[in-house]
């Protein structure tokens, strides 16, 4: 049995497989499909300072091997996160990563000063990258200057003991440019990928499927552009973890994030078809080391960069 | 009433006008369902490009007897999923979630209701006409669609309630016109306190405004589009007025899909309403 502890920054977890952000609320829901507190942590949906209601429906619409969505960050704020989601990831013994969003520096900051010191938060993932927000295709992550900014001003209101990580936005030039942006400013690590912006039409009513026109596009059909975006980060920065995510629906696609470079794996959208799925997948990535050879997920992490000139069973 | 998940063999596959009513081995579906709620089924096999769950209203479950452990729903066929949903035969299996949702309220007292179903939106009602008429009440039954190979369930609806009264659009079964056109007779028939009913937006907000006049609880049950079924992912909102007279998006698959009809901001649905919570966030 391969050892599955990894780590994410100073953050070190039982297993590398979590939630993702806006896929699994905060836990409770899914909780009646499984014990939330044998994934590595649970990432909650993106916890913004006030009430926020989100976008009209539809939200959402089925493509192929993904969907997109047009959620608009719908949730209670950070008052409501505190008093009740919080404690009661707490109570389960679950791990928490807090996905935190906002529209501009000064929310990121706040929200950051009302989780610093509590013990419930292990890591805070912050959101840079939502596509559905007002200003659609100006979100900070397609700004190095800007990303810059929000991750700089994290890191220094955050509490020094919890991980900030930056989750990146796929809709650039070069994400490892703005990868290499938000380290210089202090970014733990990052999570890759957000959504990609999509669309589609209704050819009954010929108008946009989304109430919101546009929307973030996730599942299979994203993950080979996920991949690439972590091996690319890992390549430039490769001192720092990646929390991987896109399109994870098995064991051996987690296996392929980690290889790439992930030192975890969030399972996304899978959730929608399968409650159970992150379990499921942590239990087959751990029969695919197994069967691999390898005695700990950390000797997988990043594994298929080594040099063609080595060959994997040798190293096995 | 928590929801489990199982691979469910299927017993039975039966065509039903334009619609299939499918009977699968699902105990502990079965074990806890309430009528109103319903079951999120997978589709397309595991390497389906399909990945969302269809989601459909529970016609009947069978917890003891003969056919100990198995479920019923109606299924219309209407895109890529439910075509391969409909293609299925006994014998196959599939994989369902549930029972999920919030189910319709009984009475506290034994009241008259009526029962009104729109297309197969009749599926869910059926079973709550035996329990109503099992705790004594008297009940009336509607049901009404488009044209009569549309109806569904007028037969157990019979059987279960004694009378039922048909309406389609076209007048090839029944009354001419819709549901919401005969439902003010049956209310003052049996002097009903409350309307159960189940079927397409538009009709449930006629129903709501009918009972409305007549000072009479309505109870609905949405088809709203879902992702997940189970209420991690916000797709399945709708603007309802909260007890603190405070309107919020909240989700179909967990706080529905049964509201109560005067709650529900028909007008608003699929908009934004300012006053919304968290509608004044949206600009930021």
């Amino acid at each position: 049995m391969a050892d599955m502890t990894t780590k994410l920054g100073s953050f070190t977890l039982p297993n590398p497989v979590l939630t993702a952000s806006g896929c699994a609320a905060s836990g409770k829901e899914l909780q009646q499909f499984f014990d939330v507190a044998s994934l590595g942590a649970v990432v909650t949906k993106s916890i913004m300072l006030r009430p926020r209601s989100g976008r009209p429906t539809p939200r959402m619409a089925e493509t192929p091997s993904g969907m997109l969505n047009s959620i608009g960050l719908q949730g209670p704020g950070i008052d409501a996160f505190l008093e009740h989601d919080l404690p009661w990831l707490a109570e389960q013994g679950a791990r928490t990563v807090v996905s935190i969003a906002g529209g501009h520096v000064d929310d990121y900051v706040a929200l950051a000063r009302r989780l610093y010191g509590n013990p419930a938060v292990s890591m805070i993932e912050v959101n840079i990258s939502c596509p559905n927000v007002e200003n659609r295709g100006q979100v900070f992550a397609c700004d190095p200057a800007a990303s810059g900014r929000v991750i700089g001003a994290v890191r220094r209101a955050a509490d020094p003991a919890v991980p900030v990580f930056a989750k990146l936005s796929p809709d650039v030039t070069d994400i490892t440019l703005i990868a290499r942006v938000c380290a210089d400013n202090g970014a733990d690590g990052f999570s890759l990928i957000n959504t990609l912006l999509g669309m589609a039409i209704d050819t009954d009513t010929l108008a946009p499927a989304l109430g919101g026109v546009t929307g973030g596009l996730s599942g299979p059909a994203i993950r080979p552009i996920a991949l690439r975006c972590v091996w690319q980060v890992r390549e430039t920065l490769p001192h720092l973890p990646i929390l991987g995510m896109g399109g994870i629906r098995t064991g051996l696609d987690a296996l392929q994030f980690v290889l790439a470079g992930a030192a975890a794996v969030s399972v996304g959208t899978a959730v929608f078809g399968d409650p159970s799925a992150p379990v499921r997948v942590l239990a087959e990535l751990e029969r695919a080391l197994d069967e691999r050879g390898f005695a700990a997920v950390a000797d997988a992490v990043g594994f298929a960069h080594r040099s063609v000139a080595e060959p994997v069973k040798e190293n096995a | 009433m928590t929801p489990v998940q199982e691979i469910a063999e299927i017993f039975a596959v039966q065509k039903v006008g334009e619609y299939y009513q499918f009977t699968v081995v699902a105990p502990g579906v079965a074990s806890s369902f309430v009528p109103g709620q319903f079951v999120a089924i997978a589709v397309g096999g595991e390497q389906s490009s399909m990945l969302l769950r269809r989601a459909f209203a529970l016609y009947g479950a069978t917890p003891t007897g003969d056919y100990a452990g198995t479920i019923q729903f109606v299924v219309a066929e209407h895109g890529p999923g439910t075509e391969w949903l409909v293609r299925r035969r006994a014998g196959e299996h599939l994989d369902v979630v549930g029972p999920l949702g919030t189910p319709f309220r009984l009475p506290r007292r034994t009241v008259p209701a009526v029962l009104v179903g729109g297309g197969y939106g009749t599926a869910p009602l059926v079973p709550l006409a035996r329990q109503l008429i099992e705790s004594g009440s008297d009940i009336e039954f509607i049901v009404g669609a488009a044209t009569a190979s549309r109806l569904f369930g007028e037969l157990a609806a019979r059987r279960v309630a004694g009378t039922v009264t048909v309406t389609t659009d076209d007048g090839s079964a029944g009354h001419r016109g819709r549901v919401s056109d005969v439902l003010p007779a049956a209310i003052k028939r049996i002097n009903a306190h409350v309307v159960y009913a189940c079927g397409p937006m538009a009709m449930l907000r006629a129903v709501g405004d009918v009972a409305l006049a007549h000072a009479v609880q309505a109870q609905v049950a949405v088809e709203e589009s879902m992702a997940c079924g189970v209420g991690v992912c916000m797709t399945c909102v709708l603007p309802v007025r909260g007890e603190d007279g405070q309107s919020r998006f909240v989700r179909a698959c967990i706080d529905g899909p049964v509201f109560d009809a005067a709650q529900v901001r028909w007008d608003d649905v699929g908009t934004l309403p300012p006053d919304l919570v968290g509608a004044d966030a949206m600009g930021a």
